[in-house]
């Protein structure tokens, strides 16, 4: 794999296309620590560093904690870094994700998603991302390798911008998306770097203007300081979109920005999902059109900052909204039902919605799966009026439950 | 080695890097802190985990160090300066230090993990411990390097404990077996040493530590003005050393001069007043085991 | 400048006056430690060799040496714990409570 090369075309994993779109972005400091399904990640930069084809300082470190600590001490003097996780990993990082989120650092981290321990599994769901949405990252979910690659190259961008300095986590679903080859289209190091300006923040220490970082504060300064990260938040929204739509520019491809609707605009029944499952989803969207019922999309590209207008404009006026979650709060609901629901309170007359829990610790989901749920929802429309319909519904369980 | 010139109080930079900061009158790890500044200058960039000398050295809007710092977090003293190093070398900043001053609890305990990882990568960075020899700025409680018979808000000394019950963490030795480029112990009664110690750590191309024994008045119930002849006291009398691990190599700085000071050393403590002779005759029984074992392997 | 100097310090008024995260002017000073202070060292001249251990073992950095090869105390940021007091090896600072000397 050369860097150098013009518009190329390779078969590759979702871990790899994440490794060449760290390589195009040129971090100056990688620090990781392995943890399945995000190792091919690390390996591969490791190899490129090794070669030469990445200038970067890679820090063989001792533990997620200190995989994120070190990115920061590295973000702190000026420097472009990097790391990737996954599940325990993620949460062993819990500390210094508000840290770095706090102390403006834009980071990038590619997060594989997996289920968390107990019991164990490997094997993929959203709870680690999701239980980390409160922890000031923007947070990304891609549905295939390509837009895991060109995420990364825009997660440097947006995150660095002045107006966010907010960092960022790119989301792929554990081995559906982490080990699974596609065709990628790489895109041109010359392209990229002009579309990826040198790592520029006023929030560094610098020899000329020496800083103290990381400060405490007194009462009587602290909301103010948790104030601007949740408006940088909420305008990282615009640099999204305008992002995206430059890298479409540039490289002929982009994403939607925030969400990624697919038959919509006349549909009755509109599910959301996040993530590698929008594949499966289309297919049955397409399955269910071709029978004549009215069936939309709506892809959560970003969970934060939150896609509400959107989701509003996307699905506010269908008959019923089902949402997809790889994740449970326990003793409530799926989390991003939460979010979207919260969305739909700004309107006056309100969708039907209902949950469904799916693919936790990787069970699969079909596209039978998913044309169940459709059918779900047309049934709450219809027949939901009389009685009582569930509003969380678990999917594709191996046995029968109570209620 | 090259032959460098001593620092010292004559020709020392009059520049103050640390300085209006909040510690506790007579503070042995500000001291320990202002000390190192003023050898490693105004090209350091230095990370600080929670910690005395980070609550007392950042509340906005007033800011101590005069050089570049940052508060890390407190398990991730090590890797943050890992990180720091890398970013600086990768922007072509390499004559800088790179510079952690972390507690006891901060090293020996939620530290200790990140620190190992960074001497064994071999970072070009220096870690410096101040032992107070418990948590002090949460309110005085145990830590890995807090001696037999403390009394803190956690060990209480009472009818059935004379205070911690188990004896100091042996943290420079844990340190040296990463075979690291460099370590040595020092204290704030040992001013001259400290410094020279510094220096050698300031030119070391590899990971250097420093593990100086520094007086808390407020955590030991003693007086502000005896910070320093208290923490000279205890290097005299044998409950702490002045050492070296260089080269592969252990040395000894000082002999034990005034073993016999022992129990009027700790009784002159408030964290000590409740101990009994028996409690004395542990504490002196693993002090004698100590230096034994330290004069035979390392003398 | 060899120490930094108190600034006169605007409190924020708009969420803009904010530094942008946690991150401020090193060495930014808008308050002295003077008030701690029960007593104040007092060094006799006369008796001052310029051997610069109380400058040297100060917590503060509140002693300076002077042009003469003397020292002088930064009251300001002096809290007053005694270090060089005690540790003067000629007894040229002595330790005087604060009423009388204001």
């Amino acid at each position: 794999m050369k860097t150098q090369m013009s518009k190329q075309k390779v078969f590759i994993s979702g871990d790899e296309a994440v490794a060449l779109g760290v390589r195009l972005a040129r971090p100056h400091v990688i620090s990781a620590y392995p943890i399945t399904p995000q190792t091919i990640v690390v390996e591969r930069l490791s190899e490129m560093v090794e070669d030469g084809s990445l200038k970067a300082r890679y820090i063989h470190v001792e533990s997620e904690h200190s995989a994120m600590s070190a990115a920061m001490g590295a973000s702190a003097v000026g420097a472009r870094a990097f790391t990737a996780t996954s599940s325990q990993g993620l949460l062993y990082m819990a500390e210094g994700m508000h840290y770095a989120s706090g102390g403006r650092m834009p980071i990038v981290m590619m997060n594989a998603n997996r289920s968390l321990a107990l019991p164990w599994s490997i094997f993929g769901d959203h709870r680690d991302s999701l239980s980390m949405l409160d922890s000031g990252w923007i947070q990304v979910y891609v549905e295939d390798a390509q837009e895991a690659l060109d995420m990364t190259i825009q997660a440097f961008r947006i995150a660095e911008d002045a107006a966010v300095l907010t960092p960022f986590m790119i989301n792929l679903d554990g081995f559906i998306l982490t080990h699974t080859y596609e065709i990628v289209d790489i895109p041109d190091q010359s392209k990229v770097d002009s579309f990826l300006p040198v790592f520029k923040t006023p929030n560094k220490m610098s020899l000329e203007k020496p800083k103290s970082m990381g400060f405490s504060t007194s009462p009587a300064d602290n909301m103010e300081f948790k104030y601007q990260q949740h408006k940088a938040m909420l305008d990282a929204k615009d640099i999204i979109h305008s992002v995206d739509k430059e890298f479409g520019k540039t490289f002929g491809r982009s994403y939607g920005g925030m969400i990624d609707s697919y038959n919509c605009e006349d549909a009755d029944y509109v599910l959301v999902t996040a993530g590698s499952v929008t594949g499966t989803a289309r297919i049955a969207v397409d399955n269910l059109r071709s029978r004549g019922i009215k069936a939309g999309l709506v892809k959560l590209r970003y969970l934060r900052p939150f896609p509400d207008e959107e989701v509003r404009a996307a699905a506010g006026d269908v008959k019923a909204i089902g949402v997809l979650d790889k994740d449970i709060s326990f003793g409530y609901e799926g989390t991003i039902f939460t979010n979207v629901n919260s969305a739909l309170a700004h309107l006056s007359i309100r969708p039907v919605s209902i949950n469904f829990i799916a693919g936790l610790g990787g069970r699969d989901i079909s596209i039978k799966d998913i044309e169940g749920i459709y059918h779900d929802l047309e049934e709450a429309v219809t027949v939901g009026k009389d009685k009582s319909f569930a509003k969380v519904r678990y999917v594709n369980m191996g046995v029968e439950i109570d209620g | 080695m090259v032959d460098i010139k001593k620092i010292t109080a004559k020709n020392m930079t009059d520049k103050e890097f640390f300085f209006g900061h909040k510690a506790c009158a007579g503070c042995g790890g500000s001291l320990a802190v202002r000390l190192a500044m003023k050898v490693f200058g105004e090209k350091t960039f230095a990370a600080l985990p929670a910690g005395c000398m980070s609550a007392v050295g950042f509340i906005f809007p007033q800011m101590a160090f005069l050089n570049n710092a940052i508060i890390s977090t407190f398990p991730g003293t090590g890797s943050m300066l890992s990180g720091m190093r890398a970013g600086l070398d990768a922007l072509g900043f390499h004559d800088t230090h790179v510079v952690g001053f972390a507690g006891d609890g901060g090293t020996a305990d939620i530290g200790l993990q990140a620190l190992s990882g960074a001497i064994d990568r071999g970072d070009r960075i220096i870690y410096i411990c101040y032992d107070n020899e418990a948590y002090m700025n949460t309110g005085v409680q145990k830590s890995g390097l807090t001696p037999y018979g403390t009394k803190t808000t956690t060990s209480p000394a009472g009818k059935n404990l004379s205070g911690a019950v188990t004896h100091k963490k042996n943290l420079f030795e844990i340190i040296a077996a990463h075979d690291i480029a460099y370590a040595a112990t020092a204290s704030v009664g040992y001013p001259q040493d400290y410094l020279n110690k510094l220096s050698k750590a300031a030119r070391v191309n590899g990971t250097s530590y420093i593990h100086i024994y520094a007086t808390c008045p407020t955590g030991w119930g003693t007086p502000t003005e005896t910070s320093v002849s208290l923490a000279k006291e205890a290097v005299d009398c044998g409950l702490w050393y002045l050492a070296e691990y260089e080269n592969s190599t252990f040395k000894i700085n000082r002999k034990l001069t005034k073993p016999e000071l022992l129990k009027e050393h700790l009784l002159k403590q408030g964290r000590f007043k409740h101990l009994t002779d028996e409690d004395i005759k542990v504490i002196e029984s693993e002090r004698d085991r100590k230096w034994e074992r330290m004069l035979e392997k390392w003398g | 400048m060899l120490k930094p100097e108190i600034k006169n310090y605007v409190t924020p008024k708009h969420i803009r006056d904010y530094p942008t995260g946690p991150s401020f002017e090193a060495g930014h000073l808008v308050s002295i430690n003077a008030g701690w202070r029960t007593f104040k060292p007092v060094v006799d001249i006369n008796v001052c060799t310029g051997c610069y251990q109380c400058y040297l073992l100060c917590p503060d950095g509140a002693i300076s040496k002077t042009d003469n090869k003397k020292i002088e105390f930064d009251y300001s940021f002096c809290k007053g714990c005694g270090v060089c007091a005690h540790e003067c090896s000629f007894n040229a600072i002595s330790m005087v409570k604060e009423e009388l000397t204001k």
